[in-house]
């Protein structure tokens, strides 16, 4: 607490022009961007020919919607300041729902509607351990994820469940077929716009909406959110709802996408899906996030699966490039705009 | 009386084992200006959040312009009610703009919950020229984080007179203040009496409640050991003699 009540007067602070300002305030955003830029220059030199080819890109843009439905609400659990490691098993339970209610006859716009109200349930719980019972979100939505996945084990036995038809239905042409008319890369991804249009939604809903900015005051500092009026459990619990939600876009959107479900989908979003959130810019302390930030940060992960086989170099070295790349953007981050809390 | 604002009876609250307030009754009219003095640990600061509406009492009865008020008591209906509060923590985010701390959990919105920044940012800018903040290199963008003890200070208590409250309660106001900044503080509690509002607050330093109260409520270990005017104490020193009487007998029994 400083002590200096007499503030020294303007040469204190210089004042900035609206564009130096604009930099500062999405600077989070803009070095994840700038991450981004410098992956994207090593890759093109180790292989220009792959690199300027649309067709690459295409193939992240098959696979990134799926992680961008769990990663922009992701900001929001780590801006509130929890975590959440159930999303995996949500999308999993989800997109379970879905599938077999598919199966049995259900048409797929219809057999969506369970799908949302089983994501908003698995937020209302999740949400309900962490605040009003009072458990560690790091330890509570472990737990979760290894009990919803063994629910998922215990009811299929480890059946998956196949959708040879799933290209001719009507959810398939509008969530996840392609727009006719871009010859280069075989048309345009769907589904990418569905991720690029919810990521738009999440910045409203994170900047713009009253449940964000509240969600940020509440990560904060609790204490003041609740002395000012905030019911603190109440927008925790939102940000779970919205990630629940998240969760069962994306696993109904990999069921979509690979006309398949498997009693293990959604279990490899866990640790890139957090490593986007965090490579973006979102710090770890709560309070503050960027979604369009980690949203890029979804793609610098996507981008490095890609990247690898594309350079030339074998998927051996995924692992080793993903941790390069996280911790070296942490550092990144860490320089680049003071720590307050 | 007719011009009773608030009226706490009989308000009971205790933190598991320990009885932070026993039995509190007092009494808030309006205008006037209230000093709420006592010890450390005598229930100062928590007889605050309950008026704020921060804690419901275990027990008692809360009166609003003479009406019992009914349910649950919150620092949401404490606001509808026209109570703002200064707390003794500031409560500021401090990753976030002036603006946005001025409007928390009370957010200008439009339709869908959306939030008008503009409008915020507007009013945030006209309110601290009106508070008159020190610094002109401040704007409402400015982060909390970097403004100085007593700058926050400021914000909280320009995010109090924004919502022209009818009680104003200020939990060590001055606390990390300068001089001038203190007496500024000062002038803004004689003004919302001026106004017709109330003020209720806490002070470390007698001798400055003595100062600039009408009246004054002594704690003592969770009750409410004296409610004088200041007509009836002669002095400050007398006033701190009453304080050390009442901790003796205390101690004595």
């Amino acid at each position: 607490m400083s002590a200096s009540a007499i503030p020294t007067p303007a040469k204190r602070r210089r004042t900035r022009g609206p564009l130096a300002k604009y930099l500062n305030r999405n600077r989070r955003a803009i070095s994840a961007l700038a991450i981004f830029a410098v992956l994207l220059i090593i890759f093109t030199m180790a292989n220009p020919r792959i690199f300027t080819n649309p067709i690459t890109y295409r193939a992240i843009f098959l696979s990134l919607p799926i992680s961008l439905f769990v990663v922009v609400p992701l900001v929001f659990i780590v801006a509130s300041g929890e975590i959440d490691l159930s999303f995996p098993a949500t999308a999993g339970i989800t997109s379970w729902v879905f599938s077999a209610a598919v199966q049995s006859g259900w048409e797929p716009v219809a057999a969506l509607i369970p799908a949302l109200l089983l994501g908003v349930v698995v937020g209302l719980v999740v949400g309900g351990l962490v605040t009003y019972v009072g458990l560690s979100s790091l330890v509570a939505t472990l737990g979760m994820n290894f009990l919803m996945r063994g629910i998922i084990n215990m009811g299929t036995q480890g059946v998956a469940i196949q959708f040879p038809q799933m290209r001719t239905t009507a959810l398939w042409q509008a969530f996840a077929g392609r727009i006719e008319g871009f010859p280069v890369i075989n048309g345009f991804p769907v589904h990418m716009l569905w991720g690029l249009g919810f990521v738009a939604l999440g910045w409203m809903l994170f900047n713009r909406h009253r449940l964000g900015i509240r969600v940020q005051i509440v990560g904060d500092n609790p204490d003041s959110a609740a002395e000012m009026g905030i019911t603190v459990a109440r927008v925790k619990i939102g940000a779970f709802v919205f990630l629940g939600i998240g969760a069962a876009l994306s696993g109904v959107l990999s069921v979509l996408v690979n006309q398949n479900w498997w009693p293990t989908t959604g279990d490899g979003l866990l640790l890139p899906a957090l490593a986007a959130v965090f490579v973006g810019g979102t710090p770890t302390w709560g309070g503050i996030g960027t979604v369009v930030g980690s949203s890029i940060g979804a793609f610098i992960i996507a981008f490095i699966e890609t990247g690898i086989i594309g350079a030339g170099l074998t998927g051996y070295v995924t692992q080793f490039f993903n941790g390069l790349v996280i911790i070296l953007s942490l550092i990144g981050h860490r320089f680049n705009g003071r720590r307050y809390r | 009386m007719n011009n009773r604002l608030v009226e706490l009876k009989n308000i009971t609250k205790s933190f598991g084992n320990v009885n932070a307030l026993n039995n509190v009754s007092m009494e808030i009219n309006k205008p006037e200006i209230v000093g709420l003095i006592g010890d450390n640990g005598a229930g100062k600061s928590t007889l605050i959040k309950i008026l704020s509406g921060v804690y419901a009492p275990d027990s008692g009865e809360i009166f609003l312009h003479g009406k019992q008020v009914e349910g649950h008591w919150s620092v949401a209906r404490a606001h509808a009610a026209g109570i703002e509060t200064v707390y003794q923590d500031r409560a500021l985010c401090v990753q976030h703009t002036i603006a946005l701390n001025i409007f928390m959990g009370r957010e200008i919105t439009g339709a869908f919950g959306l939030v008008k920044v503009r409008k915020q940012y507007e009013e945030a800018e006209r309110l601290m020229r009106e508070i008159g903040f020190t610094s002109r290199v401040f704007t409402p963008d400015s982060v909390v984080a970097t403004l100085s003890g007593g700058e926050r200070q400021g914000v909280a208590i320009a995010r109090a007179l924004y919502f022209e409250a009818e009680l104003l309660i200020l939990d060590e106001p001055t606390n990390a203040l300068s001089l001038t900044e203190t007496q500024k503080v000062y002038s803004f509690m004689l003004a919302a009496k001026d106004k017709g509002s109330s003020v209720v607050f806490i002070s470390h330093n007698i001798y400055h409640a003595y100062d600039i109260a009408d009246r004054f409520i002594i704690l003592d270990r969770g009750t409410v050991v004296m409610q004088v005017d200041k007509s009836e104490v002669e002095s400050a020193e007398r006033l701190v003699q009453h304080m050390k009487d009442f901790a003796r007998a205390g101690h004595a029994s």
